[in-house]
């Protein structure tokens, strides 16, 4: 498993954090929001991966492309969508970026180059392969990123797009995030192989495994990735070993159904935050300072969600059609 | 005017518009090479093999990355081959291309046209032979359309590539060969209206796609024996012009509605419906439904005949509604 060689400035190692805690901190008022009842629908929150949103999308430039699934607060914040909309989306209001109409499961800014979080297990990637379609068409040297789990690997999307990419040679990076659990089905269980990234020899693509809580070896193994597709050569699959620190949704525990407490424990102590500040040897103001920064954030983003309004009746019957 | 063939319209209509908008390409298995299908001849050489691109056989893979590419701007249309594959593609179908729009809030539209040619009557079998347009007005979002005539299949093609929304675009194997009128030049037909096909006063004759012949054929058979028959062709079913169904059926008061799929949820069912809930004090007879009956379209031609729906059972229902 490939770790960070860390020749990556603090600069850009900070960024990182920031964006990580900026994810966690979304993603806990999330879920505070979903147990006071404020959240319509459900919620499934990527606590614990959050250095493989930061270190993907740190490799991105803005005017390329992310698509994400229904785990895809991460993600999405990583690319650049806006917290208020995001989270006023979350909470039923007209402001959220889907009108509310789409939820936690369908977040997308496609002004951002985000063309959603897909709930259907594996349908993002074939979309994904036709923006890479589009880009290599259009002939600029753009870039989708398809973010998938493990059980999707078990798709046969996966293998679809993957070949489509592969004989095309279309720019989309597939980027694995093995948490190991297809809500609570082991991958050692349901998947072939220990490592997933093996699957790329398939399709004759660059494959590696890296440790997903380590978000420089996230984003040097992303950069490369990316810099092969927009060179013109075609996918590659980056996967990252990580875990989520929650259930898969409210409905089951953190551990003790599927998983044990050993197990939690042991991945939590490798928790993407700490691993990160330990590398920055970050000390305790730089901590406040961080933490302030996206108090701020959190703050306006509730702030504008609370005060946003519910859709009004009409809002069921449009956006149907162009 | 000069008359072409229902294959040769579908072929014009595709020359036309990526000669007219270069966002559009064309993509599917086996369209590149032109002796395999007259629809999309001559296509590969004229625009090249990027825009008119080989698939593997690979229906949920280049059917998602269509819809991925209508996002991202242009206007992707799909060559399914036959409708039976489309099954394998129906995630993207249904679940992607006719819910972004909603589900993202009006953030995307999905410019795609899937070209999906469908039917029996070629002792082709139960995977090979199927009319599966009904599944698909229970889809939200999506432009259901079942041309009948090689004029319509030109004008609506045209029409479906230049829509900013996803089309099923149902074409009739049994009318690859059929001869008609097609004006020159860039003809369009409307996306949602119905076209009265032959006027009578007796009865109305609505049929869906290949029954459209039928009943044309019908209402021949019907003339010899004294009865003015009406033909309409709904020519969409999503949208569904009830209204211009409904108009023929006040005026006869009588009606039978003819299609290829099975009858049970059938696209019949629903006009029935519709036109019932439109016309109902119109009516002297009860509407009633010919359609292929409710097993799969077996191999055989004598087998195959008893399955599916022909001019005479068209006859026999009309004669019924008389009655």
């Amino acid at each position: 498993m490939a770790k960070s060689t860390s020749g990556l400035s603090r600069k850009r190692m900070g960024e990182m954090y920031r964006t990580m805690l900026r994810i966690r901190r979304f993603e806990e008022t999330a879920d505070d929001m979903y147990m006071a009842g404020k959240v319509v629908g459900g919620v499934h929150v990527s606590i614990g991966q959050e250095a493989c949103s930061a270190g993907v999308c740190a490799a991105l430039r803005e005017d390329d492309a992310v698509l994400t699934t229904h785990r895809g607060h991460g993600h999405s914040i990583a690319k650049g969508t806006r917290l208020p909309e995001m989270l006023a989306e979350l909470m039923g209001k007209v402001t959220g970026l889907c009108r509310s109409k789409g939820g936690s499961m369908h977040i997308a800014d496609v002004s951002k180059g985000h063309y959603g979080a897909h709930s259907i297990v594996g349908a993002n990637m074939p979309m994904a392969a036709g923006i890479g379609l589009a880009y290599q068409l259009e002939g600029k040297d753009r870039v989708a990123v398809v973010f998938f789990g493990d059980g999707a690997s078990n798709n046969g999307a996966f293998h679809e797009a993957m070949n489509l990419c592969a004989i095309w040679k279309l720019p989309v990076v597939f980027f694995c995030e093995n948490n190991q659990y297809a809500v609570s089905v082991p991958a050692e269980y349901s998947t072939s192989v220990d490592d997933i990234s093996v699957r790329s020899k398939g399709y004759d693509a660059p494959g590696l495994t890296v440790d997903g809580m380590d978000v420089a070896a996230v984003y040097e193994a992303s950069r490369e990735a990316v810099a092969h597709a927009r060179r013109g050569l075609g996918p590659s699959l980056v996967e990252a070993k990580t875990y989520r620190f929650f259930g898969h949704s409210r409905g089951d525990p953190h551990y003790g159904m599927y998983r044990t407490k050993e197990e939690w424990e042991g991945w939590k102590g490798r928790d993407p935050l700490i691993v990160c500040e330990k590398m920055l040897k970050m000390t305790a103001k730089q901590k406040k300072a961080h933490a302030d920064a996206v108090e701020t954030e959190i703050r306006e983003a509730i702030e504008f969600a609370e005060n946003s309004p519910e859709p009004e009746e009409s809002v069921a019957l449009e956006d149907i059609f162009a | 005017m000069r008359t072409i063939s229902y294959s040769a319209a579908i072929n014009e209509a595709l020359h036309e518009e990526m000669e007219r908008d270069e966002k559009v390409f064309l993509m599917g298995e086996d369209v590149a090479l032109s002796a395999i299908s007259p629809a999309t001849a001559g296509l590969g050489d004229r625009f090249g093999h990027e825009r008119v691109r080989n698939t593997p056989i690979s229906e949920l893979g280049f059917t998602g990355a269509a819809v991925g590419a209508a996002m991202a701007g242009y206007r992707p249309v799909l060559d399914m081959r036959r409708i039976d594959f489309m099954m394998l593609a129906i995630d993207p179908i249904a679940n992607q291309a006719a819910k972004l729009r909603y589900m993202l809030g009006g953030q995307v539209s999905v410019p795609l046209v899937i070209r999906a040619p469908e039917g029996g009557y070629s002792q082709n079998g139960p995977t090979h032979s199927q009319c599966l347009e009904a599944w698909f007005i229970q889809v939200p979002g999506l432009r259901v359309i079942v041309p009948s005539d090689p004029a319509d299949v030109k004008g609506l093609l045209k029409s479906a590539i230049r829509e900013d929304n996803p089309v099923l675009f149902v074409e009739y194997r049994a009318l690859y060969s059929l001869e008609g009128p097609v004006p020159e030049g860039d003809h369009t037909e409307p996306i949602g209206k119905a076209a009265v096909k032959r006027e009578g006063a007796d009865i109305t004759l609505i049929g869906i796609g290949s029954q459209a012949r039928g009943c044309l054929e019908a209402a021949e058979l019907l003339a010899g024996e004294g009865v003015d028959a009406e033909v309409v062709d709904p020519r969409t079913i999503n949208p569904l012009d009830v209204e211009g169904l409904a108009a023929s059926v006040r005026k006869t008061g009588r009606c039978v509605v003819a299609e290829e799929g099975h009858k049970s949820g059938g696209v019949g069912a629903e006009i029935a419906a519709s036109v019932q809930e439109a016309a109902f004090n119109s009516l002297k007879a009860p509407i009633s439904r010919v359609a292929a009956l409710d097993v799969p379209v077996p191999v055989h031609t004598k087998l195959e005949a008893i399955v599916l729906p022909s001019t005479e059972k068209i006859v026999a229902a009309a004669k019924k509604a008389l009655s």
